[in-house]
């Protein structure tokens, strides 16, 4: 099928208005790690890109970057240069000689803290990027309830189309399903028009099961993502965990007819992993999800590592990171 | 618009082509054609056979034609070299082994491109599963070899073995099967496939690099003709086979008489089992490893799919939808799921099967992605609403067939699951390790995987149950298949000649006519007849049954009946045991003066073979909760590799005539001490002694049906047990033609015979009993199970 590569995310956005909560659908999850994992170890092994498709690929996956800075540090300053590098991720010669520039090809989005959504917004101006902004406590959601529904509401005042959530571990941790449904569908309520991307957590679930039962309760609430982590964990986005979201997304998809998007974030830095991911995504869910209305990495080293694939693709020769422009 | 640029706008698989050229090249240079690989040197023979690619119907290569005189040659260049191998210090042959295993890793896309080419299968499992585990199968048994004299130092290598394998794995089956014989010392001469020869040419290249002494590996290639002529070869030991059941049955009958030891591993129709609690996305996963593996050209594939009824709408759903973005074609590509099946007459027995199959009302789906236009495709099936009568629910397919159907019960699963002359393997899905593992013991097949699907290791015992084989390959258990005890016990001529009639012995007491044991209890025999039996001087002293084919009959439904006994605790079979030896001594003086009068045991020997005795059903009885299986650690994730002993069921037992208590007891105390039941023909010469049990196993509280005994002409009674399909063992000591004929009549279910071909260990030596008696009455079932959260 044919994914339209230069609609930017937000225009036509898949939203997810979530159903009423059913236990049931959630006990009745089962995941096995071992079986994941093989399948996983066998995906890189039944499927790669070469040469020109592997070009293709990486500058799909660009395309499905949230660029993202989350740093105590963060300064205007360098949000802008952020914001420059994720118009044009790409050097124009590179893209001249993929014979891509035509194509606008920009990252997916621009991920900030609340505190940095004015500048970027004012940066990203007319291009179409949308600034995405971590919320709810981020990284670990234990502000005051309150207060986490006003974060999320001043942040989409500020501009922000998309908003990351992070939701209370403790309601998986404890199986209080109907909590976490009803943290999930306050939080979506408060984003209002945009787009709402629910964070779990994976690395303090505990349990392969726990990941698939928590992606279901976000899903039902109405999140129009689920993600990984907030990369801030001690273990951030592995592809077992990749694949037992997407499968509850297919699952959910199955049932209600809904597209829920995803996003793993934290630890993809290399081209290589991103294909893998791509691969899977094209695999479990279809080419819908390997584009940035339904799929992102939250990443901010992977861009770097991507352009000097593309420059080896395009000259032949190993290219250095200085020789790129920095984000 | 660019290439890039269109290729970004419609995310789509390209080519992803494996680098040929190293292996084109190395064919370049055999252009002249193959020859055989005898006593280290390339030999020339008349006839040639051509190597095909099945992904493109290309000549790859011409391969020899081993002839009668060529395997002659072979078998003789394996015995010259058996003396020197075999006393090679464990080191020495360890250092071969090791040798032999880094030259596999270090070659190991050459051999997976070489592999692919030649048998059609995806690159990625050649290079991923067959060369992986074949190197792996070399150090473990380099490790083996290097071990040898501590574990097994009253072992000794059989001799010359004749190994013949197939075309699914070539080059995993040659390491399966020369890396253990090697470890223990035998010499080998192997045969390969004739679709699928040049991994094992290779190979060849390889022990002259790796300083395998001339003639200890000896390659004969050729097709079914060059197989039987190594079968039939007088100097061949033994015969490893791995093929069809078909053909095992052959070679089964074509060895009968011979003495030669010999393992199979054969077909299988093996089931996949998901339950409601499983993992449905893993079992779909699951479900391409057990069946899409190879194009389903896999002894142990898990072709039945049994699915809990509640699930298996949803199930077939997933199934539908993942082989809708299953990839098919060149097998060089890196992209893709399933190569092309060995041969354009694979491919056309798959579908001619499938052809039937919906003939007899099966529905057939498949994926609407298009076959490649040449080489040997199939599609990936599915079969949908079949009885379990239909052709694709009972005979092996060999090819990406999926069958389902679904159950109610975990009873009914196991019930479904084990109707089938097959007992290979198995799949079980739950996330419930009570479910599982209750399956798992149900199961009658050689190896179970838990939430998995063909995972194999070195370590870990390989085999069937029923018609899928005997013998285990990996671990102890499968080295165990190459080696023998340095020092048998002394032999006997199981066979004590009938003496002329004398006069009738003065009757003293009431008439004795002794009857059959069936179902604990004693039953007349169905002919109506009896049998004279003569005493040491020729005197008629008594009659017994003259038993035939309905009394076997009736004693091997007593023992099917009996089941439970193999469910029992060993502690209880234990106690039942000593409770048996506790009521023998009591008996002991009437038992020694039975055998004076009827086998004219004299000065002590009578009272010494009751000791014998009862020492012996101590012994098992101590045995029985002491014969136990292994935890394996496989080279493969989380897991517990269990293998367990399990009994074989009913097992016919034919007594030699010599120490006629002694013998018997010998052999039916280990059967029935591992849980099975059976089926005894005492000694035709003295059966008397027998009837002297009778009262022994009522008040022994052993269970009615465990010890049947039928009595009457030894070899036609040892036949009828040979025929029987409910009988899954058959212990014979009859007379050598008696045994030959035992043995090839036990083809029609394969059963695990052990035959003395006119000969019997010498019961009183103590040598007579435990771990290498044991071997015979378990077969052993590896249950994978892995873990996590």
């Amino acid at each position: 099928m044919n994914v339209h590569p230069l609609r930017p995310a937000a225009e036509t956005p898949h939203r997810n208005p979530g159903m009423a909560f059913e236990p049931d659908w959630i006990d009745a999850i089962h995941v096995n790690l071992s079986a994941a994992e093989r399948r996983v170890e066998q995906m890189g092994g039944r499927r790669s890109w070469k040469k020109a498709h592997q070009a293709a690929w990486l500058l799909r996956a660009i395309a499905c970057i949230d660029l993202t800075t989350l740093a105590g540090d963060d300064t205007p300053g360098r949000v802008r240069r952020l914001c420059a590098k994720a118009r044009s991720p790409v050097r124009l010669d590179i893209l001249e000689a993929l014979g891509v520039e035509h194509l606008g090809i920009t990252t997916g989005a621009v991920c900030v803290y609340h505190e940095m959504v004015e500048t970027a917004v004012k940066a990203l101006e007319g291009t179409g990027i949308p600034v995405a902004a971590v919320s709810t406590g981020f990284p670990a959601g234990l502000s005051p309830f309150r207060l986490r529904l006003m974060e999320i509401g001043e942040s989409v005042a500020a501009g922000a189309r998309e908003i990351d959530i992070v939701i209370s571990r403790r309601h998986v941790l404890t199986g209080d399903w109907r909590a976490l449904y009803e943290e999930v569908q306050a939080f979506r309520a408060a984003c209002g028009d945009a787009h709402m991307k629910a964070i779990l957590a994976t690395g303090e679930l505990g349990s392969m099961r726990k990941v698939a039962q928590a992606s279901m309760a976000a899903m039902m609430a109405g999140a129009d993502f689920i993600k990984t982590s907030t990369g801030m964990e001690a273990v951030n986005a592995t592809l077992p965990v990749g694949l037992v979201m997407a499968r509850m997304i297919r699952d959910y998809q199955d049932r209600t007819g809904c597209k829920v998007g995803f996003k793993p974030a934290g630890g993809i830095r290399s081209a290589k992993v991103s294909l893998n991911w791509l691969a899977m995504m094209k695999e479990e869910l279809g080419n819908e999800w390997v584009g940035p209305d339904l799929f992102r990495f939250g990443a901010s080293a992977l861009l770097a590592d991507i352009e000097r694939q593309l420059e080896h693709f395009v000259t032949g020769r190993y290219s250095a990171v200085h020789r790129h422009a920095l984000g | 618009m660019s290439l890039v640029a269109d290729l970004y706008a419609n995310p789509d698989w390209g080519p992803a082509p494996e680098d040929s050229g190293a292996v084109r090249a190395w064919l370049k240079s055999k252009a002249k054609g193959f020859g055989l690989f005898i006593g280290g040197e390339w030999v020339k023979t008349a006839g040639s056979l051509p190597a095909l690619n099945p992904a493109t119907d290309e000549p790859l290569a011409t391969i020899a034609q081993g002839s009668a005189a060529d395997i002659d040659k072979a078998v003789k260049a394996a015995a010259a070299a058996l003396p020197a191998w075999s006393q090679t210090s464990c080191h020495g042959r360890a250092r071969v082994l090791y040798a032999l295993a880094r030259l596999i890793q270090k070659q190991s896309r050459f051999l997976a491109v070489l592999e692919t080419l030649d048998n059609g299968k995806p690159i990625r499992e050649s290079r991923d599963v067959d060369i992986p585990l074949a190197a792996r199968h070399f150090y473990h048994h380099a490790g083996w070899a290097q071990l040898l004299d501590q574990t097994h130092p009253d072992q000794e290598p059989l001799g010359v073995v004749g190994q013949v394998i197939p075309w699914n794995f070539p080059f995993l089956m040659l390491a399966w099967k020369i890396a253990p014989a090697l470890a223990c010392g035998n010499t080998v001469v192997l045969k390969p496939a004739d679709h699928t020869s040049l991994s094992a040419l290779y190979f060849a290249e390889l022990c002259l690099e790796a300083g395998v002494p001339p003639g200890v590996v000896n390659i004969v290639t050729g097709d079914g003709a060059t197989g039987e002529a190594l079968v039939d070869h007088p100097g061949v030991a033994k015969i490893a086979f791995t093929g069809s059941t078909a053909v095992g049955r052959r070679i089964r009958q074509r060895t009968a008489g011979s003495g030669k030891a010999l393992t199979m591993e054969l077909g299988g129709k093996s089931p996949f089992i998901v339950l409601e609690d499983a993992d449905l996305d893993g079992a779909v996963e699951g479900l391409i490893d057990a069946i899409w593996f190879n194009q389903g050209e896999v002894c142990c594939a898990g072709s039945r799919l049994l699915v809990e009824e509640g699930v298996e709408g949803r199930l077939v759903e997933k199934i539908k939808a993942r082989l809708e973005k299953f990839r098919l074609g060149d097998p060089l590509d890196k992209s893709i799921d399933m190569g092309a099946l060995v041969a354009p007459i694979q491919k056309q027995r798959v579908e001619t099967i499938v052809a039937q199959a919906e003939a007899e009302g099966a529905v057939a789906w498949r994926p609407s992605s298009a076959l490649p236009a040449t080489g040997s495709y199939i599609a990936p099936t599915l079969l949908t609403d079949l009885g379990t009568s239909n052709v694709a629910w009972t005979e092996e397919i060999f090819g990406p067939v999926l069958s389902v159907m679904s159950f109610r019960t975990l009873k009914e699963a196991a019930q479904l699951a084990n109707h089938s002359r097959y007992g290979l393997a198995a799949a079980v899905w739950s996330e419930n390790i009570d479910r599982a593992l209750q399956l798992a013991a149900e199961l009658r097949c050689g190896v179970v995987w838990v939430n998995a699907a063909n995972q194999f290791d070195a370590a870990c015992p390989f085999g069937g149950y029923r018609e899928s084989g005997f013998g285990r390959e990996g671990g102890a258990v499968g080295l165990d298949a190459y080696l023998k005890p340095r020092s048998q016990p002394p032999s006997l001529d199981a066979v004590i000649p009938a003496m002329a009639k004398g006069p009738a012995a003065h009757a003293e007491g009431i008439d004795r006519t002794l009857k059959n044991y069936i179902g604990g209890k004693q039953t007349r025999p169905d002919g109506g007849l009896t049998r004279e039996v003569l005493g040491p001087d020729g005197a008629v002293i008594g009659r017994v049954g003259e038993g035939n084919r309905k009394d076997i009959r009736d004693a091997v439904e007593a023992a099917v009946a009996a089941e439970s006994w193999g469910k029992a605790s060993p502690h209880l079979r234990a106690q039942v045991l000593y409770y048996l030896a506790e009521n023998m001594d009591g008996r002991a003086a009437a038992l020694a003066a039975a055998l004076r009068d009827q086998a004219g045991l004299k000065g002590g020997e009578a009272e010494r073979e009751v000791e014998a005795s009862v020492s012996r059903l101590f012994a098992y009885a101590a045995w029985a909760d002491k014969y136990e299986g292994a935890v394996h650690q496989p080279n493969v994730g989380r897991q517990l590799a269990l293998s367990v002993h399990e009994p074989l069921g009913v097992i016919g037992i034919v007594c030699p005539d010599p120490r006629p208590l002694l013998s018997m007891i010998s052999l039916v105390a280990p059967a029935i001490a591992m849980g099975n039941r059976t089926v005894v023909v005492p000694s035709e010469r003295h059966p008397m002694i027998a009837a002297e049990l009778y009262s022994l196993l009522d008040t022994s509280d052993v269970p009615g049906g465990v010890l049947n005994i039928v009595t009457g002409d030894r070899d036609a009674l040892g036949l009828v047990l040979a025929q029987h399909d409910g009988v899954e063992g058959l212990w014979h000591f009859g007379s050598a033609p008696g045994g030959k004929a035992a043995e090839d009549a036990s083809t029609g279910n394969m059963k695990r015979t052990w035959t003395g071909l006119g000969r019997t260990p010498d019961w009183s030596s103590p040598s007579a009993e435990g771990r290498s008696i044991l071997k015979h009455a378990v077969q052993v079932k590896t249950i994978w199970v892995p873990y996590g959260d």
